[in-house]
């Protein structure tokens, strides 16, 4: 029967000539209105940058993105951002084209992998596009806006425990991540250092692991306070684990006000225990100001105020001077402290 | 439906192939599809900014290249009524064999043949299950698309192979000579004719078509049914790992996530090009037509500045546009013929 052509297949013509109209209608719909706004675009060429998270709809890039979209406007920018939905390795690849073709000056991305869009970013680099990594470094890039330094992150944890323990010291435990994750251990490494380096009122009773599992991080929690009796303060330099043992915290009220936690958390994870009081502080990186300082970066590359060689110096508006360290990175600052105050200004 | 040549309903039936060529050329779903791509490309380049420069059609083909190559041959399975749901993680699968092959000092080129091997054993295993064990080949590669894309992850870890020689990952990305297009273009092209060839010019792709209309008659009609689709799953395996060492090669990254999610695209293509999922219905052309259509949508959405949320949502509506059209014109046909017969048989 499919073989051979009915009447109707003239109908399927003409449904197939609709369809064609049909698509025809939906793409200029969709296309007349921003055609206009690459048209503007053309004139100030390299006034324009694209902002490419590692995806859309993820709160941490939407903080960031803002950051970024703030700086652009006090400097005149015109912004886009752009990006996939899904994390493939490839799936940014289409917009670093896109901002080839449509001559941006600079593209900031955080790369979902930093090999596999090293093609299209060294072509945007030959076509004159200045390239900023940001959160995520790359392999090919003129500067990385890095968002938290190991030394920077363990020193901010350690100097709030310390300020809260004051002169009389105590016992404290660290409740990290994962046992094999590198950045975890390089953060729970450097804070012994400083704690044996300089706070020697300060004793590190035990290190336990939650494993990024909610239970797990619960239990880990529970085990520390239970099993050490005098302790004062858990760190928890993961943002499972700082929930957790805040959540273990807020079900034993017993213990609240006995031992202090703080950590590296999410503010949308955190405001609960900050609201209720259960937590006072803790710390991670701002992504807004994260943003903020790529774009003046960018700026600055478009410039030429800066190359990404060691030592060139740029102004990023509220932030300040920043100074391109080795390897072409420029480092964010200390870390960031969330307590009553501002946590509430947060959504990632 | 048995009438008779006699039967005017069946005589106009058959007077139907008297129409010029171009008549009946007119009235295809792949001709449809394809006067979409040229409609949208016109568009694209009247309205959207930077459209009409060499780098977009480049680009265009470099990002699609793995979907068109995968569903050549994926294209061939669905019209036997069977569907490889395991192509993207046979990708990556493939992808880690070469890279960790490579690592470990394997020439490229063996490590090469080592990865397309693999993946062509990943279509026995596909093929053996379907046909000898008989079971249905949605259960069996939804199967293997997690158990391979477990391996693959579980091989590399979080581990990347990137340092591939420079010069054949130039080559991998590199124009053919004289024009703009990417070298992959040849490839895309040698394997759509051999498997059109091979679909609508031999005795095998005929049978291919009686399979996917129906597997009892073809079987009846002489046509070796479960062959037919072993080879097919090898061919889907081989096609998908080569494949792979290609998207190695193109991103300069063998990791084990590589390719995840292609199935359904290869999937939405073949479809979107009149290719019935029920088998026995489409053509190659059409299934590269959509596949083409949909990268050329991505490229127009994208340059104009239009976000992926947005992407996703047109392609969704265009597939199922597509699919309704065709399914609505086809029950209005069934309908139509059956008052035919209905009408000649009470005459």
């Amino acid at each position: 029967m499919k073989f051979t052509f009915s009447k109707t297949s003239r109908k399927r013509g003409v449904a197939a000539v609709v369809t064609v109209a049909a698509s025809a209608m939906l793409l200029t719909g969709c296309v007349a209105p921003t055609g206009d706004d690459s048209g503007d675009g053309d004139a100030s060429a390299s006034g324009s940058i694209t902002v490419i998270p590692k995806s859309l709809g993820n709160k941490y890039f939407e903080a960031s993105d803002k950051g970024a979209a703030a700086a652009a406007a006090e400097l005149g920018l015109t912004f886009t951002e752009a990006g996939p939905t899904a994390t493939g390795s490839a799936d940014q690849v289409p917009f670093i084209q896109t901002a080839i073709q449509t001559g941006q000056g600079a593209i900031v991305i955080a790369a979902n992998d930093p090999a596999a869009v090293c093609n299209d970013l060294t072509a945007a680099q030959s076509a004159g596009v200045k390239v900023v990594a940001y959160d995520t470094d790359t392999d090919c890039r003129d500067v990385f806006i890095n968002q938290a330094t190991v030394d920077g992150i363990a020193q901010g944890l350690v100097d709030l425990t310390a300020a809260h323990l004051g002169a009389e010291g105590g016992t404290i435990a660290i409740l990290s991540g994962g046992a094999n994750a590198a950045n975890l251990n390089a953060w729970v490494d450097a804070m012994t250092a400083i704690i044996e380096e300089d706070h020697p009122e300060i004793t590190i009773a035990k290190v336990a692991y939650g494993d990024d599992i909610d239970e797990k991080a619960y239990q880990e929690a529970q085990g520390l306070i239970q099993s050490i009796p005098d302790l004062d303060a858990i760190i928890a330099p993961d943002t499972v684990s700082v929930k957790e043992a805040a959540h273990y915290l807020a079900d034993t009220p017993e213990y609240q006000g006995e031992v202090w936690v703080t950590g590296l958390g999410l503010p949308s994870e955190m405001v609960e225990y900050i609201d209720s009081g259960v937590i006072e502080q803790f710390g991670l990186w701002n992504p807004e100001d994260l943003g903020y300082l790529a774009s003046y970066a960018a700026q600055a590359l478009i410039n030429g105020d800066i190359t990404g060689a060691e030592g060139d110096t740029f102004e990023a508006g509220t932030l300040g001077e920043y100074t391109v360290g080795a390897g072409g990175e420029v480092v964010l600052g200390p870390m960031f402290v969330f307590d009553a105050s501002n946590v509430g200004d947060f959504s990632f | 439906m048995s009438a008779v040549m006699t039967d005017p309903a069946a005589a106009a039936k058959y007077q139907r192939y008297g129409r010029p060529l171009w008549r009946r050329l007119l009235l295809r779903t792949e001709t449809a599809i394809i006067a979409a791509i040229v409609l949208l490309i016109i568009i694209a380049t009247a309205t959207v900014p930077y459209f009409a420069q060499p780098y977009t059609y480049s680009t265009m083909i470099l990002n699609s290249a793995p979907i068109l190559l995968m569903l050549i041959p994926v294209t061939l399975i669905i019209i036997t009524g069977e569907i490889d749901l395991s192509v993207g993680s046979v990708l990556g699968f493939s992808s880690a064999i070469f890279g960790l092959s490579y690592a470990a000092g394997v020439p490229l080129s063996l490590a090469a043949v080592l990865a397309i091997v693999g993946g062509g054993l990943i279509g026995l295993f596909n093929g053996v299950l379907v046909t000898v064990v008989g079971l249905p080949s949605l259960a069996v590669t939804i199967g293997t698309l997690a158990l391979f894309r477990g391996i693959a992850v579980g091989l590399l870890g979080t581990r990347a192979v990137t340092d591939f020689p420079q010069e054949v990952l130039s080559f991998a990305i590199s124009p053919v000579f004289g024009s703009p297009l990417p070298i992959v273009t040849v490839a895309i092209l040698v394997l759509v004719v051999a498997f059109a060839v091979l679909l609508h010019f031999t005795p095998f792709g005929r049978g291919v078509f009686a399979i996917g209309l129906s597997p009892e008659a073809a079987a009846f009609s002489g046509v070796r049914v479960n062959r037919t689709k072993l080879i097919l799953f090898v061919l889907s395996g081989l096609v998908a790992s080569a494949t792979g060492v290609y998207y190695t090669l193109q991103y300069s990254n063998a990791i084990g996530t590589n390719g995840f999610g292609f199935e359904l695209q290869v999937v939405t293509a073949i479809v979107l090009g009149g290719v019935s999922i029920w088998g026995g219905r489409g053509t190659l052309l059409g299934a590269l037509a959509g596949g083409v259509l949909i990268a050329a949508l991505n490229k127009t959405l994208q340059l104009a500045g239009i976000g992926s949320d947005t992407i996703s949502i047109v392609t969704g509506a265009a597939l199922i546009f597509s699919v309704v059209v065709a399914s609505v014109s086809g029950s209005i046909s069934r309908r139509r013929r059956g008052k035919a017969s209905a009408a000649s048989a009470g005459a």
